[in-house]
């Protein structure tokens, strides 16, 4: 169905500040990419927390790795990837006006997103059951875990593992809350598509949740082998 | 006048000359760089006002006037930093012989130990004259220690030690304060320290002294009453590394690394004896963590640093830099 | 979107009258408006801490509050002025005001997330002073680790929700400028060619893009450990608690250069206007914003000299503390130099304008103090700072928005203030600013503390000439709130540019249609053109 007929004139999509379409276009990507760049330096600093830890103590980090799920992870990762694709293929039918393929595209991105967010649930579930989880429960002996036992050089003491899964959590808890938010982006951009909102002339928004959701999917490019798979590199 | 408009706190460390002279000159460039550019924009302002009829002159600007007025000034601050930096650097190095107190903070107290065992609360009596070291740590918040008259001051942090040293010049009572805010009771957590003259320092130290165990030995007791010295032998090779010997070496760790044994080593191998396993060693020992003080925890310091060595066995020897490369 | 163009004759502030046409317009000029009250309900806020800090420091016992009292008071001191007043204040009144008007453009580019940022301001405000009504909070401005995430019991979660939802308001406000700036420019107006003002506010966004979100997860992850026991700071886990100054201090000492900058931009728009010159050395004045910021991101362990980083970090950052000088003083002599064969005429901005250059060279020449390692030793963490920060952050910063907000208040309002109490207030202002804190200079010289709420009898008189001082400020602050009220109403109406000045702000009517320029213009001069404009002041 074609869309154009829906998807309003230059005239009504161009914003009364802006002097012209090129302005307005220049202007709001620049903005988006800005946004991005204060993302980048907001996960900085965890980033950094974790470097300075992992330097200080890598046993620790090294057991609780070990304690992770790679197949969880692993898994997690290809949904990712995956998302990152139906979203690409997202803006694609936005920029080509093709309503009905956008919607769906958005809908499997939404749905690949949720699936990540389960999986994730589901391994924080395990976490919470096997005491994992930092706070007076935490109970983590090197020395008698199934995943560790056996790897001498990943003997920590307890306190040390609890600070490597305290930025497990904090790290993999804020990029979920951008999960989220993306996920709620999706769906108002799913309702707006449907609707017919976007169309050749105009599909920034859509381009833009494509940015937000394409750095979201980098930051687990980088959590995934920092946390899960620093443990295991001898094992190959 | 002095009296009541103090300017100036007293001079009592061997710090108090130096940080006082580089603040005279300080305020010297202060006054005037201010007196410069005070007087011309009053001046500027008087005699280039605005009258009837008279235009302001069009300057652009003067590249070699912007270049004299950002080159001298750096001239100047690289004068400063420099001045600053050796000042930074004496106060940061304690001399080898300075004799080693040591101080743990709580909220809201100080609580201080000399090497003879003797401990105080919110006061310190030091010698006069001789170079005195203070190694710190805190069992809660960060907390500063800090010497007005001696013109010193060092944070103080849970999980480390860090260290402050002064040689005190005058025999007197002066302030101690808690720099670092540290909450309800911050600005109570003050008090004296006393400098008399090494004889009366003495006397003072025997005074109370009836059969006190020093530093060394309250750690040396508490060694074997924790078991340590069933695998930490004094001569022979038992399942931990032996001690003697080994404070203010390098030891090569199991991964590779080699870290140098200070204070703050001892008390993480104490606390958290898996960070850092001395290579030729099993990960064995259990973890301290909840079972020593701070209190404790600096007496077991203070006595691994005594050990010295005696026909070091070979774990030991390995340990040392030169035969690892 | 309806509102293109004004109907003739009508204003930004005629435009509208309903509430909803306040509370959700999107008009910057609006905004700002919005902004000018919050800010200044906050800075009256901070000021009766202020006030009760000095009172209680009157005396060395602690009579008038309790300690806790007392901690609280400073704290919630530091976090309103800091947080709610000094960050926000500059860019988000005048920058909002002035920026889309200074370089042509009809509004900023994000008109929608700026009337985000002020709500995010709002909400943040409101949390703040729930958390005051609450009983407030005692880490000090600063929320340390461990104190503040193991120790305190009081509400640390709620007001570093605040600040980081403030967060928010300020990194929209940064990221709209900048777009703005780059990409909505007026035909003509080339980089070259910018009010030394938007330059400023270039390089306070640039901090506020790229500081804002190491404080936000900071706070953050300071909250996860109060709510979740995730111990990042915790040193009982091996953790670190200078990390968190280091990732504190990365934002909050590049946040001064986001106070001082914009105040910055305002003084080299005064002097030029009120000296009828170009300033002195343009390119230097602009650049060196840059450069300040810059290097203002290299900079911060310097506020950790004696927290226990190692020797060498400190020398390194003892260095480069010293490059940020340069810049400064490039400023001071470029702008006193401005004044050199010029025709000066001492209005109330002006007086400001010289005001602020007194405070900020005092300022800025005992941050060379305390940047010089063996000396920062004995003066860190007592009253030194203390006066230190003032004299940067409350003179230099409150003179100069005082002088802006003066300056521009014509152009705002179409109304002039009465002249006389203007520069009444400008001179009560700063002697009653020197008499507070330059005791605290001595007073810190000799050893007292910081945040110490009983001191030792000796430092009793300098406390007390500081508390005297406190009330003449005082009163040179709450002067131009009630002369600038009245002269809403009975200020002569003036035309369009009461100075003379060049600049497109004055080229459009006073107060600005909705759109800012009836025509879309077209700039053809450079900046402080003073030599071919023609026009004659009339207002004074």
């Amino acid at each position: 169905m074609p869309t154009s007929e829906i998807a309003g004139s230059h005239d009504l999509a161009l914003r009364h500040q802006f002097v012209n379409q090129e302005q307005q276009r220049d202007a709001s990507s620049m903005g988006m990419w800005l946004f991005l760049v204060t993302e980048v330096m907001f996960f900085g600093g965890m980033f950094t927390a974790y470097l300075i830890y992992r330097h200080a103590n890598p046993a620790a980090f090294m057991a609780g790795s070990l304690a992770l799920s790679v197949e969880y992870g692993a898994f997690n990762t290809v949904v990712l990837i995956g998302s990152s694709l139906t979203m690409a293929l997202a803006v694609r039918c936005a920029q080509l006006g093709q309503r009905k393929a956008l919607v769906g595209w958005l809908i499997g991105t939404i749905l690949l997103g949720a699936t990540f967010l389960g999986v994730k649930a589901v391994e924080y579930h395990e976490k919470w059951e096997n005491h994992h989880v930092p706070g007076p429960t935490f109970n983590f002996d090197t020395a008698k875990e199934e995943s560790t036992k056996d790897h001498p050089e990943a003997q920590a003491s307890s306190k040390s593992v609890e600070m490597y899964f305290s930025l497990y959590f904090a790290m993999t808890g804020m990029h979920a809350l951008h999960m989220i938010i993306g996920i709620g982006l999706m769906s108002v951009l799913t309702w707006m598509s449907w609707r017919g909102t976007f169309g050749r002339d105009y599909f920034a928004p859509i381009e833009y949740a494509g940015l937000y959701w394409h750095f979201v999917d980098l930051v687990w490019i980088y959590l995934f082998p920092l946390l899960y798979l620093i443990g295991r590199r001898h094992t190959f | 006048m002095l009296k009541y408009f103090p300017l100036w706190p007293d001079q009592a460390s061997n710090f108090a000359g130096s940080v006082d002279g580089l603040y005279i000159f300080l305020v010297l460039v202060s006054i005037a760089m201010f007196v410069l550019i005070g007087a011309a924009s009053i001046t500027f302002a008087v005699v280039y006002r605005r009258r009837e009829g008279v235009e302001a002159t069009p300057i652009e600007g003067s590249t070699i006037l912007e270049l004299i007025w950002s080159v001298i000034p750096f001239i100047v601050f690289m004068i400063i930093f420099g001045w600053g930096a050796t000042i930074y650097f004496d106060e940061r190095t304690p001399p080898r012989d300075a004799v080693e107190m040591y101080a743990v903070a709580k909220q809201w107290m100080w609580k201080f130990e000399h090497p003879e065992g003797q401990r105080e609360i919110n006061e310190l009596h030091v010698p006069m004259g001789r170079n005195i070291k203070i190694i710190m740590t805190s069992q809660d918040v960060i907390h500063s220690l800090y010497f007005p008259a001696f013109r010193i001051k060092q944070d103080v942090l849970p999980g480390r030690y860090t260290t402050l040293w002064f040689n005190a010049t005058q025999v007197g009572e002066f302030h101690l304060f808690c720099a670092e805010y540290c909450g309800t009771q911050h600005s109570n957590m003050i008090g004296k320290i006393v400098v008399m003259q090494p004889a009366e320092y003495e006397l003072w130290l025997n005074g109370g002294n009836n059969g006190r165990t020093s530093l060394v030995g309250t750690g040396q007791k508490l060694f074997t009453e924790l078991g340590c010295s069933t695998c930490h032998k004094s001569d022979v090779q038992g399942r931990g590394p032996v001690l003697a010997g080994v404070f203010g070496k390098q030891q090569l760790l199991q991964d590779g690394r080699l870290v140098k044994v200070d204070e703050d080593y001892v008390r993480e191998s104490i606390l958290n004896p898996q960070a850092k396993i001395v290579s030729g060693f099993q990960p064995i020992m259990p973890t301290f963590q909840g079972q020593v003080s701070e209190e404790q925890l600096v007496s077991l310091v203070a006595y691994v640093k005594s050990l010295k060595a005696e026909g070091q066995p070979s774990n030991v020897a390995q340990a040392q830099p030169q035969q690892v490369k | 979107m309806s509102t293109a163009a004004a109907a003739p004759g009508s204003n930004y502030l005629t435009n509208g009258s309903s509430v909803s046409s306040w509370l959700l317009t999107k008009d910057h000029k609006r905004i700002a408006l919005l902004y000018l009250l919050s800010v200044t309900f906050f800075f009256f806020i901070g000021g009766i801490f202020a006030l009760l800090i000095r009172l209680e420091l009157l005396t060395p016992q602690g009579d008038l509050l309790q300690a806790d009292t007392y901690n609280k008071v400073f704290t919630m001191h530091g976090q309103v002025m800091v947080f709610f007043f000094l960050i926000p204040v500059v860019p988000a009144v005048l920058g909002n005001f002035l920026v889309p008007i200074m370089i042509g453009a009809k509004d900023l580019a994000f008109p929608r997330i700026n009337l985000l940022s002020w709500y995010l301001y709002i909400v943040a405000g409101i949390l703040m002073l729930w958390t005051l009504a609450l009983g407030g909070v005692d880490t000090g401005w600063t929320f340390y680790t461990p104190l503040s995430s193991q120790f305190s019991r009081t509400n640390v979660v709620m007001a570093a929700v605040a600040v980081f939802i403030n967060g928010f308001s300020s990194i929209f406000t940064g990221l709209n400028f900048i777009v703005t700036i780059h990409r909505m420019r007026a035909p003509g107006m080339t980089w070259n060619r910018l009010p030394l003002f938007i330059w400023a506010h270039y390089a306070t966004s640039v901090i506020m893009v790229l500081g804002t979100p190491v404080i936000a997860i900071t706070l953050l992850l300071v909250g996860f450990e109060r709510m979740f026991h995730l111990g990042i700071f915790d040193p009982a886990l091996g953790g670190d608690p200078l990390l968190f100054q280091h990732l504190f201090w990365f934002y909050s000492h590049p946040a001064v250069y986001i106070m001082i900058l914009p105040s910055m931009g305002i003084v080299s728009e005064l002097i030029a206007c009120f000296s009828r010159k170009r300033i002195f050395g343009y390119s230097a004045v602009a650049l060196s914003s840059i450069g300040i910021a810059v290097i203002g991101f290299l900079v911060w362990a310097h506020h950790m000299f004696v927290a226990g980083i190692s020797l060498y970090a400190a020398l390194v950052f003892s260095f480069l503390t010293y490059f940020v000088g340069v810049p400064s003083a490039i400023k001071v002599f470029n702008w006193t130099a401005t004044m050199y064969k010029g025709a000066v005429t001492l209005t109330t901005p002006m007086i400001y304008a010289i005001g602020f250059l007194g405070l900020f060279t005092i300022g800025g020449l005992t941050g060379l103090f305390l940047a010089a390692l063996g000396l920062d030793v004995h003066v860190t963490d007592t009253y030194f700072v203390v006066a230190h920060f003032h004299y940067v952050m409350v003179g230099g910063v409150v003179m100069a928005y005082l002088g802006g907000i003066h300056f521009w208040w014509p152009k705002i309002t179409g109304r002039m203030y009465p002249e006389f109490w203007g520069k009444l207030s400008a001179m009560i202002g700063f002697v009653g600013f020197n008499l507070t804190f330059f005791p605290q200079f001595i007073v810190g010289y000799l050893g007292m503390p910081r945040r110490y709420w009983m001191y030792a009898p000796e430092f009793q008189v300098w406390n007390v000439l500081s508390t005297a001082g406190a009330t003449v400020l005082a009163v040179g602050y709450l002067m131009p709130l009630v002369y600038l009220t009245w002269s809403l109403r009975y200020g002569p109406v003036v035309g369009d540019n009461p100075w003379g000045a060049v600049g497109l702000e004055w080229m459009t009517t006073s107060p600005p249609p909705t759109e800012n320029f009836l025509e879309p213009p077209v700039v053809t001069w450079e900046a402080y053109d003073y030599e071919h404009i023609k026009e004659v002041p009339v207002a004074y």
